[in-house]
């Protein structure tokens, strides 16, 4: 193992992390300060990817496919946060998660009859098409990209909950949502901001991921779990979590998947190593959040209560 | 009232004089929802196609088409093979994309002593052992269809691959089938979870062991990520692409330009050039506005064959043994070349170098580098004990 594969391998997991972040931060506000489950989360991401990617085949622009993406994936989280599941906040958190799930359901099959169920076609914008060379090892240059952008919604996410109004509002909200009501703030309207807020951001994971991965009917389902896992760990309703929680779980995820495998080589028989280094290797996170939550319950960086 | 009367009696008569076995039931089982889908719509595609071009029916016998989705869950598979056994009375089931879903179903309807033309999945226990003689399968053994890449890599002069799978049954069987005929040193085996989406890290590994070339089995939306990645790493072109049922016709208008340059092992190229073969790609691409897939292709052929059987015993499968006889003949011209069934009533194929180039108009299209195994059996045929 050489020093600049184990940096590329680092910058691979943060790069991975960082996708995850985009998803994981609208999920956290809105489970964190609404207190509601949205497994469609992942829906809202996929949908972001299709818009993406018919917006770029009709313009052959990834700009374009972005303008376009975001907005119609925020105005379809607000449509569908006010049709279905607006009614839902009072509701026990079983009856939000059938009816979200409910909603994967739907919007998978929604995007067949739209899309068909052949995977579609996006590609990276030809100025990011190539790569860099780091240390002697060349790396994707959209995937630095990515990165890019996730570190900048990362810094205006901290601006806009630390330094807004708006932002004050939702800190309180995740405090204490009922004293927040009680002050005369407009909770049903912050919640739908909030909503909205979640699905641009899922839109742009999509899109951000569009020409990486494969967009399909479903592909929002692994990458939800992911971020499940990236909110727990992180603790429910921090973006500070969500951020730091994102980069662990790109980090362990991705040299684990890398290094893990070659480690155990080193002390059992081949085909033993074989055999269980992708296994223990795809566990990884899954340890991670449970020492996470073994030490701390509430996560690494839980919203203070009171 | 009189003359309505004699209408009456003539159209009475002229139904009685009707042969009594009207319609040839056929079962259709596939994928037709989840992330298969795709698969599963181009085997049925195909099939109707085959219905097509044979005039609306199959052997000059009219057939109703019963399709079921068995949304690559066993259970679901073995609960429909049951309706359309008992229920539906079919005469033939055909299909099937997934081998978890066909190792529930063989038994059941092959018990049954219904005729079972699977048209993809193979897994290895049917085509040795488990053989029986109401199966055939136009499609492949699931670890023969990699064979001819550890063939190809041994021919292209490759002496140390990097090989990965995902980590299921089908990706070791893949990895089994490609060392059972390459001669060099496959320096790393990787497994992957199955559905992994991201495959930096190990893209990065594999560059930077050095290998002569990768090879890997990633069906479906797996296969679109990773070549892509594997493009975008900048690896395409420098270092070798070599895969099996990973960049397929069902991909390829994903991946596109990302896939240019890979080198690919198939029983089937659309490009293959005989008359059945340009005819299918012509009237599947109007019908359908794509390329078929070699998914397509099988499915085809299987209502060619179920056609040829048909048109031999004039409809009839009362006598199940004539039936199979008339199956086994193979009696109809493969849209993928020489094809005629083994002992274990498997395939002998040839198989095929393709590559992704760009074709005339500049779009990536598969394109036929030559034949890799010549009238290829598979490895299983002697266990089966059928004659």
């Amino acid at each position: 193992m050489t020093s600049s594969l184990f940096f590329t391998q680092l910058l691979n997991g943060l790069q991975l992390g960082i996708l995850l972040f985009l998803l994981s931060a609208g999920l956290t506000l809105v489970f964190g300060i609404m207190n509601f489950v949205n497994l469609a989360h992942g829906s809202l991401y996929m949908m972001g990817a299709y818009f993406a990617a018919a917006a770029y085949r009709w313009s052959g622009s990834f700009i374009v496919a972005g303008l376009i993406a975001v907005p119609a994936t925020l105005a379809l989280g607000l449509a569908v946060e006010r049709v279905a599941l607006a009614r839902l906040y009072s509701r026990d958190h079983l009856d939000q998660v059938l009816t979200t799930f409910g909603l994967i359901l739907i919007f998978n099959e929604v995007v067949r009859f739209v899309w068909g169920s052949a995977p579609v076609y996006m590609n990276v914008p030809s100025a990011l098409a190539g790569t860099v060379s780091l240390f002697g090892l060349p790396y994707s240059a959209y995937r630095f990209a990515i990165i890019a952008v996730g570190l900048a919604v990362g810094a205006g996410l901290y601006l806009l909950i630390h330094r807004t109004r708006i932002g004050m509002l939702i800190r309180a909200g995740a405090a204490n949502g009922a004293m927040v009501a009680a002050l005369g703030v407009n909770i049903r309207l912050l919640n739908s901001l909030v909503f909205g807020l979640g699905a641009a951001l899922a839109a742009l994971a999509g899109l951000m991921a569009g020409p990486i991965f494969a967009v399909q009917p479903g592909m929002g389902e692994p990458i939800l779990i992911l971020t499940l896992v990236v909110i727990i760990t992180g603790g429910i309703g921090s973006i500070r979590g969500a951020f730091y929680g994102a980069l662990l779980v790109g980090v362990v995820d991705t040299v684990g998947r890398a290094f893990l495998p070659g480690i155990l080589r080193e002390f059992f028989e081949r085909a033993i190593a074989q055999a269980a280094g992708p296994a223990i290797a795809s566990m990884l996170i899954y340890l991670l959040m449970a020492v996470v939550l073994a030490l701390r319950p509430k996560g690494l960086f839980p919203v203070k209560h009171g | 009232m009189k003359r309505l009367l004699a209408l009456a009696a003539a159209s009475v008569l002229a139904l009685a004089a009707m042969p009594a076995a009207a319609q040839i039931k056929i079962g259709f089982i596939a994928t037709f929802s989840g992330p298969g889908a795709a698969l599963g719509q181009d085997l049925y595609d195909a099939f109707m196609l085959g219905i097509d071009h044979a005039g609306g029916k199959l052997g000059g016998q009219a057939v109703e088409v019963i399709k079921e989705d068995d949304q690559l869950k066993p259970e679901v598979g073995v609960q429909i093979a049951r309706k359309l056994i008992e229920k539906d009375r079919v005469q033939i089931v055909t299909g099937v994309i997934f081998s978890n879903v066909m190792m529930a179903i063989h038994k059941p309807i092959t018990d049954a002593g219904v005729f079972f033309i699977g048209s993809n999945a193979g897994p290895t226990p049917l085509t040795g052992k488990g053989c029986s003689r109401y199966f055939f399968s136009t499609a492949w053994n699931n670890d023969s269809l990699h064979e001819p890449m550890g063939k190809l890599a041994t021919d292209l002069g490759y002496k140390r691959i990097y090989v990965l799978a995902p980590n299921y049954q089908a990706g070791k069987d893949a990895i089994n089938g490609f060392k059972r005929y390459f001669k060099g040193r496959i320096i790393d085996e990787v497994y992957t979870q199955v559905n992994q989406p991201d495959y930096a890290a190990e893209i990065a590994q594999a560059a930077a062991a050095k290998p002569d070339a990768v090879y890997v089995f990633y069906p479906g939306g797996m296969g679109i990520n990773f070549v892509r990645q594997y493009q975008q790493a900048g690896l395409l072109g420098k270092l070798p692409l070599l895969s099996t049922a990973t960049i397929d016709g069902t991909t390829l208008p994903a991946i596109k330009e990302a896939a240019l340059g890979a080198i690919t092992a198939s029983p089937y190229s659309p490009d293959l050039d005989n008359p059945q073969n340009k005819r299918f790609v012509a009237d599947f691409q109007k019908k359908y506005g794509r390329i078929p897939s070699w998914f397509a292709a099988q499915s085809y052929d299987a209502a060619q064959l179920l056609s040829s059987a048909l048109r031999r015993t004039k409809g009839d499968l009362t006598n199940k043994e004539r039936f199979r006889a008339a199956l086994k003949a193979a009696d109809f011209k493969s849209v993928t070349g020489p094809f005629r069934f083994n002992t274990n009533q498997f395939p002998i194929r040839n198989y095929y170098r393709v590559d992704v180039v760009k074709d005339a108009s500049g779009q990536p299209a598969f394109a036929n580098k030559g034949v890799v195994f010549k009238n290829h059996a598979d490895n299983y045929s002697k266990e089966c004990p059928l004659k």
